[in-house]
């Protein structure tokens, strides 16, 4: 009986992972097998034109810009935030509820930050439809993720790492420079990457506050369009589902690109400071 | 009790209470530390004795409601009354129980605490390396893999590479909070032979659960017992011709 229970449980397991992977690739089978015939140079590196035969070229562009610009801001804030949190603020109600709120805010559904850039930096603020105002609400989104990823990764340093370097004479602020911030690094980038996927997989909150517009963007102050909300608009308007799995082929192997490098960059950082 | 050897004190405690937030952890401690002796620290545990090595470089300070009274006195000046923690720190150095290397190179820890006082000049800094691993005893086994990391080195080795990160500051007192305790015993033999070695440039005080380690290491030994002092006396006197009961009943092993 017992050895009945043990091969089930073995059996549902291997189910489930079985499942998991099946899904996966079947999706991003259909993608590819939908999409791969429209991709080619001139579709991804040709301008846009509404005709139909152009490129994606524009969206990858604005793309790439919101990811930049909302992580240059997201990243030192987030990181000084958690440091500030788990390293210096005494440990009492005022510092439990900030850790609540950040918790709650990665709950809550993009198109309300969506909602509130479109209100706050759009009409407030006066940055009109624009990668800049969509990268300022992107930037809110990703904040609660950096933050709780830097204050676990700072909270796995151990303590005699930093007793070991304050009974050397050191301050706070060398210690925390010096030791913890490099040996929670690994811990502090996959939270950045976790944070690039979301970016480029958010469209709601992008489409209420960068708008649509299909060209090259002229400045960070321009209305555009990214891979996501194009690939939403296309199966919208014109039921183009080849057109959309093609834009979907290209942010799989962005997002894929993208985590690839930084698995790389956190191995070449574990080398150099473990063994 | 008057039969003490002449010497110098480097450490003057007087009247020490320790509290962690309600609770007391020492007692009116009075000690009188030697300068280039070793003073080993014995006591079953929870007696306070690592408590009391950690006010001496004021580590207690990172805990919470941590309340000091009465006074430490280390070269002249009262280290509770000056608010340098930093220039205490690099007088009074620490080797913890378990070797606590950074992740970085051999170098580069001990190098770190002279580059953290600002010393850049990679000839100074080469020549601080080599000096502070050859007091430490174990130059020979790494000058060759000083750029590799430290955490490849075995138990032993790293114990010895964070004295030498230690002995690198110059300071003139290191503390050792049960450095062996984490050790097989040829390591731990090491760890012995060097801090016998070591006292003629530093005044050592070591926490000790050992009290082999204890009367083999040094010279004065003071008995801790639930946050006092019991005892405190020539190490041969504590374990020969001890004057408190409570001192003889440990060093016998009746208890502890």
């Amino acid at each position: 009986m017992r050895h009945f229970k043990d091969s089930l449980l073995r059996a549902l397991l291997w189910l489930s992972a079985f499942l998991s992977v099946a899904i996966l690739v079947m999706i991003v089978g259909f993608i590819f097998y939908k999409g791969i015939g429209l991709i080619s140079f001139n579709f991804i590196f040709g301008d846009y034109s509404p005709t139909g035969d152009g490129g994606i070229w524009p969206m990858i562009i604005t793309t790439i810009y919101t990811v930049l610009i909302s992580l240059v801001i997201a990243t030192p804030i987030g990181i000084l935030a958690a440091v500030y949190l788990q390293e210096y603020a005494k440990q009492g109600r005022l510092v439990r509820l900030i850790r609540f709120a950040t918790e709650s805010l990665t709950g809550i559904p993009s198109i309300i930050y969506g909602l509130f850039g479109a209100v706050f930096f759009v009409t407030t603020l006066k940055l009109g439809m624009s990668i800049l105002a969509a990268s300022l609400t992107l930037t809110i989104i990703v904040l609660p993720v950096i933050i709780r990823t830097t204050e676990e990764a700072l909270k796995t340093v151990p303590r005699s790492y930093r007793e070991g370097s304050l009974a050397l004479g050191t301050t706070k602020l060398q210690t925390l420079y010096k030791v913890i911030l490099p040996s929670s690094m690994p811990g502090i980038l996959s939270g950045i990457i976790l944070s690039v996927g979301r970016i480029v997989g958010e469209s709601a909150a992008i489409f209420l506050t960068a708008g649509t517009v299909a060209a090259m963007p002229e400045s960070i102050l321009s209305s555009a369009r990214t891979l996501t909300v194009h690939s939403y608009l296309v199966t919208q308007e014109s039921g183009d589902i080849e057109l959309a799995a093609a834009v979907g082929i290209v942010l799989i192997v962005i997002i894929l690109a993208i985590n690839l490098s930084a698995t790389y960059i956190s191995k070449k950082f574990n080398k150099a400071t473990n063994k | 009790m008057e039969q003490r050897k002449e010497g110098t004190s480097i450490i003057n405690v007087r009247d020490l209470n320790l509290f962690y937030g309600e609770k007391q952890a020492l007692f009116g401690v009075d000690l009188a530390i030697l300068e280039k002796e070793v003073t080993a620290l014995i006591g079953p545990s929870g007696c306070g004795k690592s408590t009391f090595l950690r006010t001496l470089n004021r580590m207690n300070d990172l805990i919470d409601g941590v309340k000091i009274t009465g006074d430490i006195v280390i070269d002249h000046e009262d280290i509770y009354k000056t608010n340098d923690v930093i220039k205490l720190r690099t007088k009074v150095g620490m080797v913890f129980q378990k070797p606590n290397l950074f992740p970085m190179s051999i170098y580069d820890n001990v190098a770190y605490g002279p580059r953290m006082q600002g010393i850049k000049n990679k000839k100074e800094l080469n020549k601080i390396v080599e000096e502070s691993l050859r007091s430490a005893a174990i130059w020979d086994e790494v000058q060759d893999r000083l750029k590799t990391s430290a955490l490849g080195l075995s138990g032993g080795q790293q114990q010895r590479v964070c004295i030498a990160r230690a002995i690198a500051m110059k300071p003139d007192i290191i503390l050792m909070d049960e450095p062996t305790s984490a050790l097989d015993p040829i390591s731990t033999l090491k760890i012995e032979e060097l801090i016998t070695n070591m006292k003629k440039d530093y005044t050592i005080v070591i926490v000790t659960h050992n009290m082999q380690q204890a009367a083999r290491v040094s010279d004065k030994t003071a008995f801790f017992l639930n946050g006092e002092v019991v005892e405190y006396d020539d190490t041969d006197n504590i374990f020969s011709t001890p004057q408190d009961q409570r001192t003889e009943d440990y060093v016998t092993g009746r208890f502890g």
